[in-house]
């Protein structure tokens, strides 16, 4: 008899790959016309433990675009490394830095030339649009593009992004929608993360704000529970 | 004899009548759901006059916080109480249903019970159900033969320790333990000495947060301290969030007023309760 | 999947300032199928008790009709209502007494407590370990989306105007982004001398 694999201990001794971590991490963006607001917890943990308190999510590609990535962290810093060296590239041979529309397509197209074996990261990018309105893009492990006003995503995405739709989309809610201003996406923002701070075990610390204007980038940081 | 008239009692102890029919759902791939857990750091240590337990308050189902301050340390008997982690329903039933088993014992001999009799109980409880009721205790008391602290394993096993750690946070809380426990300490250093254990839990393990919770059982007195140090506190929101009213559409509405016929307050003076000492 | 979001289903209750709300979904589905948009997962157990029961709809039912029958024997043995704290911890024994095969619900109690009228609330897992929170409880396929609206939109001392809108876009808000739940929504406001009940227009999709 040849290959018999039924009953053969062959077939139950299988050894399992598993390449990914799960690092944990939130990110939450928010663009009005003239400004983007782009922000991440600093926590990095594996399981019931802390890697760091102090690490941001958050990749500055351009004064323009910024990328907020969480998941497994070494494929983050596999992707972003990748990215700003195509970047540099781009800017060498068309003599002018990538736009915002321009990172998210390429983006796309580096997570889908991954598409058997992904990179596992949720990514978040905000930036400005060719019309010079703020814009998020989301994507999926795999390259599937999603442009946005605003959205949440990482550990406790789930905890934040019903509470993204009901102060910023106002979903259910009766009155029209007004234009949301920087100071209520700020504050927004925050609580948000304070929520999610509460229950969810793998957001914590602290969180950095990327503020982006035509001014250019600001930096804020809220500190929140350590347990 | 079930009928109408006198319905079926139902009997004490487990029920399996369910087990067949989530086996079947099981096997066609739906997955059974996860019981809270308590994730958990506890500790106790003996000190000079007695035994101080300590605890964190987080109670988690997966990744998300069920509960920010639930109790795991849990009442015994006047002289002992036992701090719980695991699954949170176990460890609540286990002792609250050794604890009954406590008082009537100690009814029956008229002393008070030794912590080696709780020991005992519990851990031919647990190791009756070999392993599959989830509760790792640690059980703390004083009684006519000193003070007492015990780690009971989920399985049975049992161990007598001067200090000792349990849950996911028991390595970080150990670690404070190993380097800063002497024996007789006094009872401010040993309540130092267990604060900081569960705060190393609490900050560096995921799985305990929250509060230090604090149980320092001497003879004669018992000190319980919920919450001995608000470890975390929620940050402030900066925005306001109430709703103007009539921003949700509402479909139809009823009122059912509810006529409260009569009000009777009956004061009970506390020497007629019923005396149980 | 799990077999909790096997009809799907999502309930919340809250305390407020001499008041307390709960809320459900009404939806009852087996699996991507919608079946029923009037399934009941909330059940008035006494004039100032209400319990919901989210997880599987055939155990939602069963539990209900035993707590129904272990209640009316406790309340025609005592010639008493049945407290809420005392009908929390018989729901929990209940549970607990199938800890080896269990009811596949995560219960929610909610009532005023006799004479003193005190808010009460409570939750549970699927074999009866309680929690009493000051502030919100949650239950369902939607339990994240909840935590997140709640932490967010709660605030203590609602009045119960105020509450019913914050819990009713605290629900509205969170199964909308859930496939689970959804498909209208019923709100109970219980104070002392009223309980109110609305239905919501929301999303039906």
């Amino acid at each position: 008899m040849a290959l018999v694999l039924k009953n053969s201990s062959a077939a139950l001794n299988q050894h399992s790959f598993s390449p990914y971590a799960d690092n944990g991490g939130s990110i939450v963006a928010v663009a009005g016309d003239d400004y983007v607001v782009i922000a991440s917890d600093s926590r990095l943990s594996t399981g019931y433990s802390i890697y760091t308190r102090d690490q941001s999510k958050l990749f500055k590609l351009s004064n323009d675009s910024v990328l907020g990535c969480c998941g497994c962290w070494c494929d983050v810093l596999s992707l972003t490394k990748l990215l700003e060296a195509r970047m540099q590239m781009y800017l060498h041979e068309h003599q002018k830095v990538m736009s915002t529309p321009a990172i998210s397509q390429m983006l796309s197209t580096m997570l889908y030339y991954k598409r058997l074996f992904p990179y596992y990261i949720l990514n978040i990018l905000a930036g400005f649009d060719n019309d010079g309105k703020g814009v998020v893009y989301s994507y999926d492990p795999i390259g599937n593009l999603e442009k946005s006003k605003f959205k949440a995503g990482g550990s406790s995405g789930a905890l934040l992004q019903p509470v993204l739709d009901n102060q910023l989309g106002l979903s259910n809610i009766k009155e029209k929608p007004e234009a949301i201003t920087l100071e209520k996406a700020l504050n927004v923002v925050k609580d948000a993360f304070i929520s999610a701070t509460e229950r969810d075990i793998y957001t914590g610390d602290s969180i950095i704000i990327n503020i982006i204007t035509r001014e250019g980038i600001r930096e804020e940081k809220l500190e929140l529970r350590k347990d | 004899m079930a009928s109408v008239m006198l319905p079926v009692e139902p009997t004490p102890g487990f029920s399996f009548e369910n087990c067949r029919r989530n086996e079947f759902l099981k096997a066609k791939g739906y997955k059974a759901p996860v019981a809270t857990k308590t994730g958990t750091t506890i500790v106790g240590c003996v000190f000079a006059d007695g035994v101080i337990l300590g605890a964190d308050t987080r109670a988690t189902a997966g990744s998300i916080v069920a509960d920010k301050e639930c109790a795991k340390i849990h009442y015994m008997a006047k002289n002992m109480y036992c701090c719980g982690a695991g699954t949170a329903a176990d460890t609540e039933a286990t002792t609250a249903l050794i604890s009954s088993q406590l008082e009537l014992h100690r009814l029956n001999t008229g002393r008070v019970v030794p912590v080696v009799t709780a020991a005992t109980m519990l851990k031919q409880m647990l190791f009756r159900y070999q392993g599959h009721i989830g509760a790792a205790l640690i059980l703390g008391g004083v009684d006519s033969n000193g003070s007492h602290l015990y780690t009971i394993a989920p399985q049975g096993s049992t161990s007598k320790n001067p200090f000792t750690s349990m849950g996911s946070g028991s390595l970080a809380a150990m670690s404070i333990l190993e380097k800063c426990w002497k024996p007789n300490m006094t009872e401010e250093e040993a309540k130092k000495v267990i604060r900081d254990a569960i705060a190393a839990g609490i900050f560096n393990d995921l799985g305990s947060g929250s509060n230090v919770d604090l149980c320092v059982i001497r003879k004669g007195s018992v000190e319980y301290v919920k919450p001995y140090e608000k470890a975390n506190v929620k940050g402030t929101r900066t925005g306001n969030y109430k709703f103007k009213r009539g921003t949700t559409e509402v479909l139809s509405k009823k009122v059912v007023p509810i006529i409260i016929e009569e009000e009777i307050v009956k004061p009970i003076s506390s020497d007629s309760q019923m005396d149980t000492s | 999947m799990s077999i909790l979001s096997y009809n799907g289903g999502a309930v919340v209750a809250m305390k407020g300032k001499n008041c307390v709300a709960i809320a459900s979904d009404k939806k009852f589905g087996i699996q991507l199928q919608l079946i029923s948009k009037e399934f009941p997962k909330i059940f008035e157990m006494g004039p100032h008790l209400y319990v919901g029961l989210p997880g599987l709809a055939t155990d939602t039912q069963t539990v209900h009709a035993r707590l129904k029958f272990r209640q009316n024997l406790f309340e025609l043995k005592e010639g008493t209502r049945m407290s809420p704290k005392v009908f929390s911890s018989m729901v929990s024994n209940m549970l607990y007494e199938k800890r080896f095969g269990p009811y596949f619900v995560e219960p929610i109690v909610v009532g005023l407590e006799p004479d003193t009228y005190e808010p009460f609330i409570c939750n549970m897992d699927l074999i009866g370990n309680v929690c009493f929170p000051e502030d919100f409880v949650v239950g369902g396929t939607c339990e994240d989306q909840l935590f997140g609206t709640c932490e967010t939109m709660w605030e203590p001392d609602l009045s119960p105007d105020d509450l019913f809108e914050t819990i009713s876009q605290a629900l509205m808000s969170a199964f909308n982004r859930d496939a689970g739940s959804g498909w209208g929504a019923v709100v109970y406001i219980i104070e002392k001398d009223k309980v109110t009940t609305r239905h919501l227009k929301t999303r039906m999709d």
